[in-house]
């Protein structure tokens, strides 16, 4: 067995799945806040989303798509396992993404149930996949502890979609809602903050895998760039909404380029806790691989075709750059 | 209370997906190459009417697309909570297959309906085209490799058995199967003629109710146009795929017919209903010696019968009953295309009342065949998973039934609900006056357009 292809799957995976929760977590990050702006800025905040949303949640098809392709001894346990929190969230992706056609499409009388639909979906969807990470980290364990560490994890993530879809609107917004999107960043980031710290504290405790990873020497000593570099973004991050007038004045992408560089470094923590395990404690990447043959018939696609995707993808932000205006097929 | 076997339930819950989610790429892969067309046309010939026949209908596009995404991101999941031995045992081929689906087709898809949606005013109208057409590349590749999956998994050729688990010998083989391309032009054409007959009979009811535009009867006549040349092609390239069935999957073929034992000079059943207790067809209504000429083009070829796969042979009465629901929704759109053809261009009458009810109704006849046909096909390949090689029971999840009842039943209330909003929206627009008539109606020439179209 070619000891590399698995680790290159490993990684593109979880490529695929840090960019899905950046670029979706800022669509349902908008879902979750609808509720709080009125019908016209509703449409407007909709209207940022339109063009990037479909594309954006297939990131998590090819996150799951490559667990299946490179993965398939782990692929039926991680799914059975999750079987309710996956069920729930597919519900709620089903009615995330029919509402945003359906509410632009329906009778305006309609227009409030699916735009409350779409919140709806927007939130199921988002605890479901802090449910997910939350079986997963824990090792697909089904104790107490696993269950309050899933339920902490549920809870956390939707915090940090809102502040991602905040950020969003920074960029993309002006004038009423601006000001109504600072508002809401400044509001989440604490709480986001917190739930954060919860999360790293209570990891190592939930496993011991993880544990015995990260406070080792000279491990630990190696890996304390990833926390320090957390706390400083983060800190970095306060300091933007505080003072304002950085992302007021012309560079209002900076807070979300502060939570791709936190969502980074949280990822790249993770890998180093899971690798080179894929289910933790139970089965490593390399025995839970696809046979060769098959890996590298999809390597080469991958590698063609990946750098592909990732330019129309440029390519398309770059058409729809700049701030939004409503919303039309014209 | 009532136990249910999870082994059912896992099946129940995957067809219920399953068939919900064909249904709107079934529209989706027909109606991008169509609205390329209306971009073509307008690019061409500078005509509004195609323009605002593209307007209409990329709407409906766009919804039938996100139904379908979503539903499909349901399926990508769903062979992993439902079937985990399905990937562990065949994810050597299907994962491959699958993986290339998302990366050639989805994201293209996806990325690219942004641009044709939303990007009109902000890239040239050629970029826009190019747009359009990618989107319907995009369908079209999605199809192609989820064919080839399925269709490896009716004729599964390419590969070698390792320790029950399988591994791939040819690339080409696995993909390039035998059966695979005959499913990928008939299901082709089969999406060709559902987003036709969905185009044609919405068009038909908004002009019976007279709240179309000119464009309107533009599209209506190059629908027509289409059906005919497609219905009748359906006819001939099923025959092809039914003949290699008969190579491949004769038990298949056998329960599609009702042929109980092996016969030479074996009759057409047209109508009757198999009992597989006393395995005969009870009022069975026979044509002698016919099903041997269609299937072997001889009047006394042989014909294997259910006889020779006892315990292996798929249950008779669905196959048998939706191979009836498939052909004969095929012959009524090959008859509906065909008078409405006759009136506009051999009679060159605008149609009547009787002929625009009669598209009507046919609106959502490309369903009702797709699915019958998919019945056929999947439950024709049943005991199997993959034919001969993987039974589908010794595969399935190992749920408790109280779960797998409970997200069946939320899985269903959630396709209801989104079925009766898609019906209703679609409803909906095709009963709001076009929106060249308001204009007209503003001018004050709104009643001279009703006497004209009266007259």
């Amino acid at each position: 067995m070619e000891t590399w292809l698995p680790l290159f799957f490993a990684g593109a995976m979880g490529l695929a799945l840090l960019i899905y929760v950046i670029l979706d977590g800022y669509d349902l990050g908008i879902g979750l806040l609808l509720p709080l702006a009125s019908d016209s800025e509703k449409d407007l905040m909709i209207a940022s989303i339109g063009p990037f949303w479909d594309a954006n949640e297939t990131w998590i098809v090819l996150g799951i798509g490559i667990l299946l392709i490179a993965f398939p001894q782990a692929h039926g346990e991680i799914l059975t396992a999750m079987y309710i929190p996956v069920t729930l969230m597919l519900m709620g992706l089903v009615l995330r993404g029919i509402a945003f056609d359906f509410r632009a499409k329906a009778v305006s009388d309609k227009k409030d149930m699916w735009n409350l639909i779409f919140s709806v979906g927007s939130l199921i969807t988002a605890c479901s996949q802090g449910w997910m990470l939350g079986t997963y980290i824990t090792g697909l364990a089904e104790t107490g502890l696993s269950w309050l560490f899933s339920i902490l994890i549920a809870l956390t993530l939707p915090a940090l979609y809102v502040l991602l879809g905040a950020a969003w609107l920074l960029i993309k917004t002006e004038g009423e809602l601006f000001d109504k999107a600072m508002r809401w960043a400044a509001r989440a980031i604490l709480p986001m903050g917190v739930a954060l710290l919860l999360v790293s504290i209570a990891t190592p405790l939930v496993s011991q895998t993880i544990a015995d990873k990260w406070f080792s020497y000279p491990n630990g000593l190696m890996l304390l760039p990833i926390p320090v570099l957390s706390t400083l973004t983060y800190g970095w991050m306060m300091f933007l909404l505080y003072r304002q007038h950085a992302l007021r004045e012309g560079r209002e992408w900076l807070l979300f380029a502060g939570l791709i560089v936190l969502c980074l470094l949280a990822a790249l923590g993770l890998a180093y806790s899971i690798l080179p395990d894929i289910i933790i404690g139970q089965m490593t990447i390399w025995e839970s691989a696809a046979s060769t043959p098959s890996l590298l018939f999809t390597f080469w696609g991958t590698a063609i075709v990946l750098p592909a995707i990732l330019g129309y993808t440029f390519f398309v932000y770059r058409i729809f750059r700049g701030k939004t205006s409503e919303l039309t097929y014209e | 209370m009532i136990e249910f076997d999870p082994y059912l339930l896992a099946r129940a819950q995957f067809a219920a997906n399953i068939s919900f989610h064909i249904l709107f790429p079934s529209i989706t892969i027909g109606l991008g190459w169509i609205l390329l067309f209306f971009r073509l046309r307008y690019t061409y010939t500078g005509d509004q009417h195609w323009e605002n026949a593209y307007h209409f209908w990329v709407k409906i596009f766009a919804l039938s697309f996100a139904i379908g995404v979503v539903s499909g991101i349901t399926m990508s999941f769903q062979f992993g909570t439902n079937w985990p031995g399905f990937m562990e045992r065949a994810g050597n081929i299907a994962g491959p297959l699958l993986g290339y689906e998302v990366l050639t087709a989805f994201f293209m898809e996806a990325t690219f309906l942004g641009v044709m949606l939303f990007g009109k005013s902000r890239v040239s109208n050629r970029m826009h085209v190019i747009a359009c057409a990618l989107v319907a590349v995009g369908t079209t590749l999605s199809a192609f490799w989820i064919l080839s999956l399925n269709s490896w998994m009716q004729t599964p050729t390419g590969y070698t058995m390792i320790d029950g688990v399988f591994h791939v010998e040819s690339w080409l083989a696995v993909i390039f199967n035998p059966s695979f391309p005959y499913r990928l032009a008939h299901m082709m054409i089969a999406s060709m003629l559902t987003a036709t007959f969905l185009v044609m009979g919405i068009s038909a009811w908004r002009m019976k109710r007279k709240v179309d535009g000119p464009a309107t009867a533009k599209i209506f006549r190059a629908m027509v146009a289409t059906a005919m040349v497609l219905a009748p092609l359906q006819v001939l390239v099923g025959d092809l795929h039914g003949l290699n069935t008969l190579e491949h999957q004769p038990a298949k073929v056998a329960a599609m017919e009702g042929i109980w034992e092996t016969q030479r000079g074996a009759p057409l059943t047209l109508f009757g209903f198999p009992d597989e207790e006393t395995s005969s067809t009870r009022f069975a209504i026979e044509i002698p010696r016919a099903a041997s000429y269609i299937l072997t083009h001889d009047l006394d070829g042989e014909i294997l019968g259910l006889n020779e796969f006892a315990g292996e042979h798929p249950p008779v009465a669905p196959v048998f009953w939706a191979f009836r629901v498939m052909v004969g929704m095929g012959v009524l759109m090959i008859v509906v295309a065909w008078w409405a053809g006759w009136v506009l261009f051999k009679q060159r009458r605008s149609p009547g009342p009787a002929l625009l009810t009669a598209t009507s109704v046919m609106t959502f006849s490309g369903w009702v065949a797709v699915l019958a046909g998919w019945y056929v096909t999947e439950i024709g390949r049943q005991p199997w998973i993959v034919y001969g090689m993987l039974n589908t029971a010794d595969l399935v999840a190992d749920h408790s039934s109280g779960v797998m009842l409970g997200t069946f039943m939320g899985y269903i209330a959630l396709y209801i609900f989104v079925m009766i909003s898609y019906i209703a929206t679609l409803r909906y627009m095709a009963t709001k006056p076009a929106a060249s008539l308001l204009a007209l109606r503003q001018l004050g020439g709104y009643e001279a357009n009703q006497q004209r179209q009266e007259a």
